[in-house]
């Protein structure tokens, strides 16, 4: 009976701990995304408007899921270093420059890529600092 | 007693329908009194408003664009760059509704003078003029020297604009889109960075375009 007790008791302590452990990363990535949300509203809506969908063609939408899925990696070094390579967003070619925002920290820079990769109708998760850290590195 | 409820009542539709035929846009700038002879040889006051001044620009074509494109119609003037990347992208996004919602009124056009007078040379203004995606006879994108733009933003349309070594553009500017009738007075201001301010200056093109009828 006792052993019974002391079972249980148990698991519930494991289970609260895994519990409370997801919720912090639920917490984590919410705080990304609503940090993210002000820093897109400073730094790029702008150009890429209120609802991610672009200008013309001077700005791309950020709506094309696969294409930020795919490019993942290379997002924090668009942002930081700005970029003016040619890209296919949405099946359409993209010839504009994108400035550079060198004063964006490496922790800005993941918040708005969660940001932007869980709004619009993205749906990625997190990408955390460190990512963005080794990710930064490897700019070309 | 009924009947002063009733004459009350018929008071008030009076009013409400005085009041939304006869509404106006206000006219900016300075004025003057002048005396006219009028035909009868009599000597009337009359006002003199400030107007937009003739200018001569490079357009997107490289052709020249004077005040004769505007003759007999209204049109929204702004001041921009093309790599400009604050304000300038959403004041554009904004005006692009409004060139939307008037696409198909010959009476209604668009002009934006760019203050890089350095590097916004026409065929720049032409790229990114099919890049934002309008009709350029309608939308005329023009280029000018410092000399020409400026002091016609400062003076005649009231737009502060000026180089600045501090902005990380290299220039700085208002967003004012400038609402001008056919008589090429100012009629309007309006923030184009802010939504609100431009679905109001779709609703004082209508009444504009009224009133000139």
């Amino acid at each position: 009976m006792r052993k019974n007790i002391i079972l249980a008791i148990f698991l519930t302590v494991i289970s609260a701990i895994i519990y409370a452990c997801q919720n912090a990363s639920e917490i984590e990535l919410s705080t990304y995304i609503s940090n993210g949300k002000d820093i897109y509203r400073a730094n790029c809506q702008n150009c890429h408007g209120e609802n991610g969908e672009g200008l013309g063609e001077l700005a791309p939408p950020l709506t094309d899921s696969v294409f930020l899925e795919k490019n993942k990696s290379k997002l924090a070094c668009y942002i930081k270093n700005g970029t003016d390579q040619p890209m296919v967003i949405n099946g359409k070619t993209y010839q504009g420059k994108m400035p550079a925002f060198p004063k964006l920290q490496t922790i800005d820079i993941a918040q708005v890529t969660v940001y932007i990769t869980n709004a619009f109708g993205n749906k990625q998760g997190m990408y955390k600092y460190e990512q963005v850290a080794k990710d930064l590195q490897e700019c070309k | 007693m009924k009947k002063s409820y009733f004459s009350l009542l018929v008071l008030f539709i009076a009013t409400l329908a005085s009041c939304s035929n006869d509404k106006k846009l206000p006219i900016f700038g300075e004025r003057e009194a002048k005396i006219i002879k009028g035909a009868d040889g009599i000597d009337r006051i009359d006002t003199v408003y400030q107007t937009i001044p003739n200018f001569s620009f490079l357009n997107q074509d490289s052709t020249v664009l004077t005040q004769d494109a505007f003759k007999g119609k209204i049109y929204v003037a702004d001041f921009f760059f093309t790599s400009c990347t604050t304000i300038c992208p959403t004041m554009h996004r904004n005006l692009k509704t409004v060139y939307d919602d008037y696409k198909t009124n010959p009476d209604v056009m668009f002009l934006s003078h760019t203050i890089d007078f350095k590097y916004d040379k026409p065929s720049v203004l032409k790229k990114y003029a099919e890049k934002l995606g309008v009709d350029v006879a309608k939308w005329q994108f023009v280029y000018g020297s410092k000399d020409q733009v400026y002091p016609l933003a400062e003076k005649s349309y009231l737009v502060a604009v000026g180089e600045d070594n501090q902005s990380p553009d290299g220039y700085m500017h208002q967003g004012w889109l400038i609402l001008i009738d056919k008589q090429k007075r100012m009629r309007g201001a309006y923030d184009g960075t802010k939504a609100e301010q431009v679905e109001q200056l779709k609703k004082d093109i209508l009444i504009l375009l009224a009133e000139e009828k």
